[in-house]
C-alpha cells in the first residue's frame, strides 16, 4: 500500500435519532488538533437519514468538508449499511486518519471496517499525537490500566482509533466556519443487510449518575458482599452520597455498570471520595485520581489507593463503614 | 440437525491484581493468576445453556502459548464437548487483527450455525475481536449481547445493550454474537468434569493446519505495533492511620465535618 496517497482528518459523526452525538463535536476537537500538525483538512463523515441540514452545523466545530450519506437504512445503526458507507468513502478519499467514537456503535463499526479495510486499529485511545514521523501517535490504557502503550499504525492506512466519550474536549464553536455539505451516494449491496431492528428501547434506569455527585462512597472487592453494598447506601444516604463501584464489585455483580468508576466505567471528580475496599489497580485510579478529596480504607497498607489519598485509614472497611454509619446514624 | 457453537475464549492475566511498584513505579506481574477471561465466559454459559435447551454441541477455541490449556480444561469441566489450541510461535506477537486472522484461519475448518466471543477481554479492552473474526468470516454481528431466543429453526431474537436502553434485533444463523459476562452468570464446573477435563484431548493446532494467509499472521501481520509502553506517575499520599476501628471513625468524621460534608 502506497502510504503516500492518503492524507486527511476523517471523523465519523455518530448521529441517533437524527440527533448527531457530542461524541462527534469532541473528536472534530481534536481532529482540528492533528490536521493542524499536519497541514491537512479535518472531514466529516456524517451517514444518517435526512441529516443533511444538521451536518452542516459541523463545520462550525472544525470540519473543512461534510460528507453526508443520506439512505434509510441509515437512520437507525446496523453494522453492514454503516459499514459499507464508510468503507467505500474510504477507498474513494483516502484519508489518512479515521476517529471514531468509542460508543457501542463506534465499537461494532470500528473493528468490522478494520478488517475489511486491513488496517489497524487502536481503542479507546486517551491521547492522540502527530510524531516527528508524521504518523499518528496512539497512546491508550493497556493490561487493565495499569500500563500506558503508544501505539502507531505505520505501513496501513487509514490510522483508525476509536476515543471514549468524555476524553477530548469539544472545540469551541465558531460560526464563521460555513461550508456547502457534499452528499455521497453510496453503491449499497442489500443482500448483505442481515441485522434487522425490530425494537429500540431507551429505558431511564433510575437516573443514577455517579459524575454528578458530590461525595461519592464506592465499594470494592473488600466490602465483600451484598451485605457490605447495603451498608455502603445506608451511609450514602446520611451523607447525601451517590454509592459507585470498582470494576472488580461490577464484575461480582454487586453493582451495575453505570456505577463503575474506572477506566472501563466512567470518570468522577467529586468533593469526597470515599474509597471503600479498593485496593486502587491503575484502571480504578484512572477515573477518579482528580475527585478533591480522597479518603481510602484498606486492610491492605501497601495498597496503590494510598498513594493517592488524602485521608489513608488501614483496617477492614467493611467494620469501619459499619461503625462510621452506627455513629451517624446516633447523631 | 443439532445446533453447532464456537465459543471463542482467552487466557487473561487478572487485570484487578496488578499492582504497581510503589518505588519504581513498575508493574508487578509475579504471582498474578491467569484466568479466562470474563467476557468469554459469559459467551459459554451462553453456549453450554443452549447445549442444555437444545443439545448444542459446544466447542471452545483459544490461541495461545501452552498454558493456556488450563482454561480449556476448565471450559470441558464446565460442560464443553470439543477444545481447541492454537498454538504456534508464528502466531507470536499478533495485534487484534492479526490474532482475527488466526482465530479465522481455523474457523474456517469448523462447520459452525453460531460463533461466541467475549464482548471483550480485561487485558487489553479493546472489543475488536468479535466483529474482525465476523467481518473476515462473512458473518452477520450483533454485539453487547444481553440474552438470545432461538425459534428452533433457524432465527435469533437478541437483546442487545445500548447506552440508553436496549435494542432487539433478528439475525438468521450462521452469525457471531459478542457477550457481556453480565449477561450469564457462568457455572461452576463440576467436580466429574473436572477429573475427567485432566484426560480429555485438547486438540493441538498450529499454522499448518489453518486456513489464512501466513503474512497476515504474528507480529510480521500486524498493522498496529507498541511504540512504547510506560506507567503513569503517581501523585503524593496524604496521611495514613494504623489505629483502631473507633479512632479511624473519629478522623473520618472530623474529616467530613471538615469538608462541611456532615
Amino acid at each position: 500500500m502506497d502510504i503516500s496517497n492518503y492524507k486527511d482528518v476523517y471523523v465519523f459523526v455518530e448521529q441517533r435519532e437524527g440527533v448527531i452525538q457530542n461524541i462527534a463535536l469532541e473528536l472534530l476537537g481534536k481532529a482540528r488538533d492533528l490536521a493542524n500538525a499536519l497541514d491537512e483538512k479535518v472531514v466529516a463523515i456524517c451517514p444518517g437519514h435526512t441529516i443533511a441540514n444538521k451536518a452542516k452545523g459541523l463545520f462550525a466545530y472544525g470540519a473543512d468538508r461534510v460528507l453526508c450519506i443520506d439512505d434509510a437504512e441509515l437512520g437507525v445503526y446496523t453494522t453492514e449499511p454503516y459499514t459499507q458507507a464508510i468503507a467505500q468513502i474510504v477507498n474513494s478519499y483516502k484519508p489518512g486518519i479515521l476517529m471514531i467514537g468509542a460508543t457501542t456503535i463506534g465499537r461494532d463499526l470500528g473493528p468490522r471496517l478494520s478488517a475489511r479495510l486491513n488496517t489497524g486499529l487502536t481503542a479507546d485511545c486517551t491521547q492522540l499525537e502527530i510524531g516527528e514521523d508524521r504518523h499518528l501517535m496512539m497512546t491508550r490504557p493497556a493490561f487493565g490500566g495499569n500500563l500506558m502503550a503508544t501505539i502507531v499504525c505505520k505501513e496501513h492506512r487509514p490510522q483508525m482509533s476509536t476515543v471514549r466519550p468524555g476524553v477530548m474536549k469539544p472545540g469551541i464553536k465558531d460560526e464563521s466556519r460555513n461550508g456547502e455539505v457534499e452528499m455521497v451516494s453510496i453503491d449499497f449491496d442489500r443482500t448483505k443487510f442481515r441485522v434487522k431492528v425490530i425494537e429500540t428501547v431507551k429505558e431511564k434506569k433510575n437516573l443514577v449518575d455517579i459524575t454528578e455527585a458530590n461525595v461519592l462512597i464506592s465499594g470494592g472487592r473488600g466490602i465483600g458482599s451484598e451485605e457490605g453494598f447495603e451498608l455502603l447506601q445506608q451511609l450514602a444516604k446520611l451523607l447525601g452520597a451517590e454509592v459507585s463501584a470498582s470494576r472488580a464489585a461490577v464484575d461480582s455483580g454487586l453493582s451495575t455498570h453505570e456505577r463503575q468508576v474506572g477506566q472501563t466505567g466512567k470518570t468522577v471528580r467529586p468533593d469526597v471520595y470515599i474509597a471503600a475496599g479498593i485496593s486502587g489497580a491503575i484502571q480504578h485510579l484512572a477515573g477518579m485520581e482528580e475527585s478533591e478529596f480522597i479518603i481510602a480504607i484498606n486492610k491492605d497498607k501497601s495498597a496503590p489507593i494510598f498513594q493517592i489519598a488524602d485521608l489513608g485509614i488501614v483496617g477492614d472497611a467493611k467494620k469501619i463503614i459499619a461503625l462510621l454509619t452506627e455513629k451517624l446514624k446516633k447523631e | 440437525m443439532n445446533m453447532k457453537i464456537i465459543v471463542c475464549i482467552k487466557q487473561v492475566p487478572d487485570t484487578t491484581e496488578i499492582k504497581l511498584d510503589p518505588v519504581t513505579g513498575t508493574l508487578i506481574r509475579d504471582g498474578v493468576p491467569s484466568i479466562m477471561n470474563p467476557d468469554d465466559k459469559g459467551g459459554l454459559e451462553l453456549a453450554l445453556q443452549l447445549k442444555d435447551k437444545y443439545n448444542a454441541h459446544v466447542t471452545v477455541i483459544t490461541m495461545g502459548p501452552m498454558q493456556a490449556d488450563d482454561i480449556l480444561r476448565e471450559a470441558y469441566a464446565m460442560g464443553a464437548d470439543r477444545a481447541i489450541h492454537l498454538t504456534d510461535r508464528k502466531f507470536a506477537g499478533a495485534d487484534t487483527l492479526a490474532t482475527s486472522n488466526a482465530l479465522a484461519g481455523a474457523l474456517r475448518q469448523l462447520e459452525y450455525d453460531l460463533i461466541i466471543s467475549g464482548r471483550q477481554a480485561i487485558d487489553g479492552d479493546t472489543a475488536q475481536v468479535g466483529p474482525q473474526i465476523a467481518e473476515l468470516l462473512d458473518l452477520p454481528q450483533v454485539t453487547y449481547l444481553e440474552s438470545l431466543e432461538f425459534d428452533e429453526k433457524n432465527t435469533f431474537t437478541i437483546r442487545k445493550q445500548t447506552e440508553e436502553g436496549y435494542q432487539i434485533v433478528q439475525v438468521d444463523t450462521p452469525c457471531l454474537v459478542s457477550v457481556l459476562s453480565s449477561a450469564n452468570k457462568a457455572r461452576y464446573m463440576n467436580v466429574r468434569g473436572i477429573v475427567e477435563a485432566h484426560s480429555r484431548e485438547v486438540e493441538l493446532w498450529g499454522v499448518d493446519k489453518i486456513e489464512v494467509d501466513h503474512e497476515k499472521l504474528g507480529l510480521k501481520g500486524s498493522p498496529t505495533k507498541v511504540n512504547k509502553a510506560f506507567t503513569k506517575g503517581v501523585k503524593s499520599a496524604g496521611q495514613v492511620f494504623e489505629v483502631d476501628d473507633y479512632e479511624a471513625v473519629e478522623i473520618i468524621v472530623n474529616k467530613l465535618k471538615e469538608k462541611y460534608i456532615l
